[in-house]
């Protein structure tokens, strides 16, 4: 019977090819509208690294003004101070540990025709690449070792490669990075998380870094600092070795803490630490250490923004108002088969009978205005992604769970605002419809 | 086999109150072929409504081959619609999407029946009404008297032992509705109870029996002349059926 209806629906669909077309743009364009913004949203809420990201922790000491705050109520600045990121990675209390700063500097490449670049800096530790599952096309990180000894080496991200040596295995081979020669002991396959949880404070959706490498040459090289600087009292001097040593947080650090264990005797380590800041005359506040796991962090820093929600809201009233759009032309449409109902109800047809019918070529309609919507959506995110650039070209894509969401969508709103149409329609009473026509 | 004793039914609007039947009483033998006339507007289509289920009753009784359909759920109504009743309208009422297999298939969905046995009784239904070579046509590709063949056949397709016509021939010329007729009778010949609605007093003259009906009641009833050599046919039928 199902085959039948779905021939009916076809041949009904056809009949009216411009009422029909009203009703499929109007699911299109309430559907476009939702998945655009549902998927901005569901990739600004989306779980980066799932498989652990219960067991990463971004770590927070309390070291600001006694008098203020970070920020209202009570929160904790959202980096560390060059000192306390230093203390904390040589205590080595967690699994693992990175601590880690952004910087810039100008490449040059070696070929003539080939001009100098600015790249984007992770500066970090040799946890970084197993902590964060970092995938590597070439080579691989680096040792603790080589972290302590500041050697130059470097990491670089696929498209950095790309450029510089074509896309060669360029392991081994030296660069020069802002004045300065390195080797390179690995090259990423591409990487990019949605959010950039690692590093949100400077954007959540930025693109990952061109280079990585050791976070003590920053002293060792005086990298110039990228990111947010806060300071609530000012450095002692004007000198590079002073604003390391001052009380501005630009640094950032994830512990990795496998077990509820592991962070309880985390936290009890961050506040021992802190009292014996304390006695050293630093961290006038009161206790306020904080660790949070990938998803708390990511809720605290507001990832998900509160526009998009918004968005995401308006998109649906949207919808709805698309389907309120849709009843009224179910509605005309149905009542313009009043004379076919009326002879289905006579030679047989139970009400049910009726209701199947046309619940199927509401489907049917729903789903081709699903297909249509996701079109629409795609030229949204397209949208979007052009109109913010950057930011937005991580969270404008679909994925196969958004195209089976939209079609789920789809149907189940259509199906939705075919109830009543259909309910209508199969209570014409047949008498009624088969005088003469 | 189709019996209605003191039906009534009253169309109530907002303003007014129609009794379209009052006291309606009539019983109809198996085999039989009853013609139906009365002015308009005297409840003849009422009558036919509720006697094929599509419309209910205010009060009486009405018994469908010893069954009391006043108290029948929307599905079982439909089921027995679908297989003891066949319906012919005046205007046709085909569905014009459809070519005239799909037409005449409609009521054998609802039968469940399987593909194979479906197009064995739509082809068998056609042939008989002399349109098996135009299948695929669609009925706006026919005349009047040929879309109301189809619907004819659409009512045999089922195999119902009622027929029930309102003004089956009211869109036609006389000489398609003589050919109309001559099948109609045809087909009773083959033992399908008819009771047709008419305004043509010559077509109603051809039936085994006729009816006159005025103010929602039957205030004649009498035997036909065409059919008076055979008389008993009727009970006949009625009995080799039993
Ligand atoms: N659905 C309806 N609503 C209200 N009145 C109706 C309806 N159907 C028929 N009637 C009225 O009932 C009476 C009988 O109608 P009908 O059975 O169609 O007569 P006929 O078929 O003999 O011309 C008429 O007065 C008609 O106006
Ligand atoms: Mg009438």
């Amino acid at each position: 019977m199902f085959s039948y209806y779905l021939r009916l629906a076809l041949l009904s669909i056809k009949r009216n090819p411009i009422l029909s077309s009203l009703m499929v743009a109007a699911i299109a364009l309430g559907i476009g509208a939702s998945m655009t913004t549902i998927t901005v949203n569901y990739l600004m809420s989306a779980d980066p690294i799932p498989h652990k990201s219960d067991e990463l922790f971004y770590v927070q000491v309390d070291s600001w003004d006694p008098n203020d705050p970070y920020d209202e109520p009570n929160e904790p600045p959202d980096q560390l101070t060059w000192t306390d990121a230093n203390n904390l990675m040589n205590a080595r209390k967690a699994t693992r540990q990175v601590a880690m700063a952004s910087s810039g500097a100008v490449i040059e490449p070696h070929g003539q025709d080939s001009k100098p670049f600015n790249a984007g800096i992770r500066l970090t530790f040799a946890d970084f690449f197993p902590m964060f599952d970092v995938p590597f096309l070439y080579g691989s990180g680096w040792s603790e070792s080589q972290d302590l000894a500041r050697e130059q080496i470097v990491v670089l991200s696929r498209e950095t490669n790309e450029r510089v040596f074509g896309g060669e295995n360029s392991v081994g081979r030296s660069i020069r990075i802002g004045g300065n020669q390195f080797t390179v002991v690995g090259v990423l396959n591409h990487w990019q998380p949605v959010p950039k949880f690692y590093d949100v404070t400077t954007g959540a959706f930025n693109e990952t870094e061109d280079l990585f490498m050791p976070f003590l040459l920053k002293e060792e090289l005086e990298l110039p600092n990228g990111g947010n600087t806060n300071c609530w009292k000012s450095p002692e001097g004007d000198s590079f070795k002073a604003f390391l040593q001052s009380e501005c947080v630009n640094y950032q650090m994830w512990v990795e803490l496998p077990t509820e264990r592991d962070k309880q005797d985390y936290l009890a380590f961050l506040n021992s630490y802190a009292d014996d800041q304390k006695a050293l005359g630093r961290f006038p506040r009161p206790l306020n250490n904080r660790l949070s796991n990938v998803m708390q962090w990511m809720e605290i820093q507001e990832v998900v923004a509160d526009d998009a929600r918004i968005m995401l809201w308006l998109s649906f009233m949207f919808l709805l108002v698309c389907l309120l759009n849709t009843i009224g032309l179910l509605l005309s449409k149905f009542s313009g088969k009043a004379a076919e109902i009326g002879l289905r109800r006579a030679v047989g047809a139970s009400k049910g009978d009726l209701f199947m019918q046309h619940l199927v070529e509401t489907a049917c309609i729903g789903i081709a205005g699903g297909i249509a919507g996701l079109g629409l959506a795609m030229l949204g995110l397209l949208g979007i992604g052009s109109l913010y650039g950057d930011f937005a070209e991580n969270l404008t894509s679909l994925d196969l769970t958004m195209v089976a969401v939209a079609l789920l969508l789809a149907l189940v709103s259509s199906i939705a605002a075919g109830l009543y149409p259909t309910w209508r329609a199969c209570n014409i009473a047949p008498a009624s419809q088969l005088k003469s026509q | 086999m189709l019996k209605m004793n003191n039906v009534t039914k009253v169309f109530r609007t907002d303003l007014v109150e129609t009794h379209a039947l009052r006291d309606f009483n009539l019983h109809v033998q198996e085999g039989d072929f009853v013609a139906v006339t009365g002015p308009s507007g005297s409840g003849k289509t009422t009558f036919l409504n509720i006697a094929g289920l599509l419309e209910t009753f205010n009060g009486g009784q009405y018994h469908l081959d010893g069954l009391d359909v006043s108290n029948l759920s929307d599905k079982e109504r439909s089921r027995i619609r679908n297989e003891k009743i066949g319906f012919i309208f005046q205007g046709f009422n085909l569905i014009p999407d459809l070519n005239l297999f799909d037409n005449v298939d409609v009521p054998l969905r609802y039968r469940g029946f399987r593909s194979a046995e479906r197009k064995r009784r739509i082809e068998q239904s056609l042939e008989m009404v002399g349109l098996a070579s135009r299948m695929k046509h669609l009925p706006s590709q026919l005349s009047g008297g040929q879309q109301q063949r189809v619907a004819i056949a659409r009512a045999l397709a089922g195999e119902p032992r009622f027929l029930l016509a309102d003004e089956p021939t009211g869109n036609l010329d006389s000489k398609m509705a003589h050919s109309v007729m001559d099948l109609l009778k045809d087909i009773n010949a083959r033992g399908t109870t008819i009771v047709m609605v008419t305004h043509d007093p010559l077509l109603a003259k051809q039936a085994r029996r006729n009816i006159f009906v005025r103010d929602g009641k039957v205030s004649e009833l009498h035997e036909v002349s065409a059919f008076a050599e055979d008389e008993t046919a009727a009970s006949k039928v009625a009995n080799s059926k039993q």
